[in-house]
């Protein structure tokens, strides 16, 4: 245990001043004595909601947080759609911690190949990993590698201002786009693709894709899903978002709520009001100022249901996608655990961009973390990983990509829970001092690693806020990591 | 707007403020940074502005009340609402609150752990509360944005609000409002593990 030593340090026979404290051999001034050092890997919500929640429960540990980015907060700059903007007010809060004393940001750090876990792991007390899901499932059908093909996570980093997804340039040259998926993520492409630009162009979405979006020929939007109404993964404010988007109609179909108002009435609250809304959009004529509305819109939006992809259509030199075939399903079960069963007839449908939005998915970072390569999350119990001691996850890393920031935010804080009660039940041991950050700088120095500062992240938001006021913007966001990091270091 | 940069200039409040302050995390102060304008309208005012509003959130003290969050100091009776929130753990806190107080802001100012992650803008479903039930049915119908929200948040009840929309009034007067305990243990299939 550390206890303060008014005489001598052991080994250099040197009388240490009043306030400093050795732990073992090491000599610490009394603000690090023994503090318990945390590394934090992704600085999305998951990750800053976890830092949020030790910081608070315990006034002597310091939490670092390692990005690959040279910019903070995950999705919630990457993935939350450009119309949304409320939703990322919780930055300030993120702010706030990263500002802390105790808190550091590490941004330009790829931790797998900059450092590796084991490193971390040696350097800190705790290590939680919250990187999220940079992947995607794919659909696993041929033609799915074509132009014109690409995954909502791709689609969305493009418009979102990802680096790596800057070079998609999507053809929107095109009438017809399907999405297929039926979730929140299906939901805000649909939104981005049918919004007017008029809207867009108050936002921080990316010039490029705004001038994209202000080209597009894209005036039909069908959200195909494998399942019926009663299973879509989306929640009520997007669908009304839908409903209520301007220079845009519905054209749902009517024979897909065929039984679903007897089922009405069993249903939880939220499946309950979104079915309905569903249905009224589907069967209910519109007042005659909305007919009116919609007689003079000039894009259109559909959800399509029971239909799985089975091939992809390409033109006759097999370079780009001219439609879909989809197999036509039946429901076996009801609820949430209804499956989708092909009958055996298929359909397809003509489109000239296709963007598949089925699920992100995470990928391992580590031969030495465990992986659960079918659910694609690393096993864990209430966050401790598997197996490996002073170790967690935290986010979708922990439980899956699905969830809205108030989901991850409880998932957070029940990490960090399980990460302090182990500091006190001594099944991480905080009486040893680790060096934490003062080692990994060292080694990231050698390796030619300059890590950017949450200053040196203020700089580029600086930049991207003043940049936007031009055009009327809230940012204009930087959208390589050269210029990022030119920034950062100016 | 002149006065109060006096103040705080007075103050002497810096940029740096992980300097200037102690614990932030622990100072009731820290837990006003529920701006009513949001980020978004910082970052439409452009950068100087974040500076203004992180120091306004600090400037916010009992004697300096911000309008959303209570009209008057003067300890007049007529204007005072007893609340008590229920944190996580059960312990009850009692909170001496005026009409008009709201209950996101009001917990903040208590140092009670509701977040607020879209500052009161009805994007999320963090501030989430339970309310007790003699007081449930005389607060104002939530407004369809409200229950759209509320439809996303874990745990959601009967008696399930957003703190953020609700505003004190005289016969809320010993209302009790319940923080959802976080349940432990996530599973990606939806299963819920017996408790132990």
């Amino acid at each position: 245990a550390c206890v303060p030593r008014t005489a001598v340090n052991v080994t250099q026979g040197v009388a240490l001043k009043p306030g400093l404290f050795t732990c073992g051999n090491t000599v610490a001034d009394s603000f690090s004595i023994c503090s318990p050092k945390v590394c934090i890997v992704g600085s999305g919500p998951a990750g800053f909601y976890t830092a949020q929640h030790l910081i608070k429960a315990r006034q002597d540990v310091e939490v670092d947080i390692y990005e690959r980015l040279p910019v903070p907060f995950g999705l919630v700059r990457f993935g939350v759609a450009p119309d949304h903007p409320e939703v990322k007010n919780v930055i300030n809060t993120f702010t706030l911690t990263a500002r802390n004393s105790r808190c550091s940001f590490y941004g330009n750090v790829n931790v797998g190949k900059d450092v590796s876990i084991e490193e971390l792991q040696q350097a800190y007390h705790a290590v939680v990993l919250s990187y999220g899901a940079e992947g995607n499932r794919r659909m696993g059908v041929p033609g799915e590698d074509l132009a014109g093909v690409y995954s909502a996570k791709d689609f969305v980093g493009w418009y979102n201002g990802l680096p790596s997804c800057q070079e998609l340039s999507p053809d929107l040259n095109c009438e017809t786009a399907v999405i297929l998926g039926q979730g929140n993520v299906a939901l805000d492409v649909a939104r981005i693709l049918l919004a007017p630009t008029d809207i867009l162009k108050k936002t921080d979405i990316t010039q490029p894709a705004l001038e994209a979006l202000v080209q597009s020929q894209v005036r039909r939007v069908l959200i195909v899903g494998r399942r019926g109404p009663m299973q879509v993964a989306c929640t009520i404010k997007e669908f009304r978002e839908m409903v209520n988007l301007p220079d845009t109609r519905p054209e749902m179909m009517a024979d897909d709520f065929e039984g679903v108002k007897e089922a009405l009435k069993d249903l939880p609250r939220p499946r309950k009001r979104l079915t309905e809304l569903m249905m009224k959009t589907a069967l209910e004529i519109p007042s005659e100022k909305e007919q009116e509305r919609q007689s003079k819109a000039s894009r259109v939006w559909a959800f399509r249901f029971l239909r799985s992809p089975i091939e992809i259509l390409a033109n006759p030199d097999n370079s780009r996608t001219v439609g879909i075939r989809l197999a036509v399903n039946r429901l076996e079960g009801s609820g949430d655990g209804a499956r989708a069963v092909p009958t055996g007839e298929v359909e397809d449908v003509t489109c000239g961009l296709l963007i598949s939005s089925i699920g992100y998915k995470s990928l391992p970072i580590d031969p030495s973390v465990p992986f659960d390569s079918h659910k694609a999350i690393v096993p864990n119990n209430m966050g401790r990983v598997q197996h490996t001691a002073g170790l967690y996850c935290s986010g979708w890393l922990k439980t899956g990509p699905t969830g809205v920031i108030a989901t991850t935010m409880n998932n957070s804080f029940d990490t960090a829970r399980s990460v302090v009660e182990d500091m006190e039940s001594g099944t991480v041991d905080v009486s040893a001092a680790r060096p934490g950050s003062q080692s990994i700088s060292g080694l990231l120095e050698e390796r030619g690693v300059k890590p950017v500062t949450f200053s040196n992240w203020e700089k580029i938001d600086s930049l991207e806020m003043s940049r936007g006021e031009a055009s009327g913007k809230p940012r204009e966001k930087l959208l390589t990591v050269e210029e990022m990091l030119q920034v950062a270091r100016k | 707007m002149a006065a109060s940069a006096a103040v705080r200039s007075s103050m002497g409040l810096t940029f740096r403020l992980s300097r200037v302050m102690p614990d932030c995390n622990t100072c009731p102060l820290n837990r006003l940074k529920s701006c009513v304008s949001g980020a978004a309208n910082v970052q439409r005012r452009g950068s100087f502005d974040s500076f203004r509003t992180i120091n306004r959130n600090l400037q916010t003290s009992k004697g300096l009340y911000h309008s959303e969050e209570g009209s008057s100091n003067a300890e007049d009776p007529e204007d005072v609402v007893n609340v008590v929130y229920i944190d996580r753990s059960g312990k009850r806190i009692p909170v001496k609150a005026k009409v008009g107080d709201n209950v996101l802001y009001l917990a903040h100012k208590h140092g009670i752990d509701l977040e607020g992650a879209c500052e009161a803008s009805l994007a999320c479903s963090t501030c989430q509360v339970y309310v007790s039930a003699d007081h449930f049915d005389k607060l104002p119908e939530p407004e369809e944005r409200e229950d759209d929200m509320l439809d996303m948040a874990p745990m959601l009840q009967e008696n399930s609000r957003l703190g953020c929309q609700i505003t004190l009034t005289r016969d809320l007067d010993g209302i009790e409002l319940t923080l959802p305990k976080v349940t432990r243990n996530f599973y990606v299939d939806g299963h819920v593990p017996k408790p132990h």
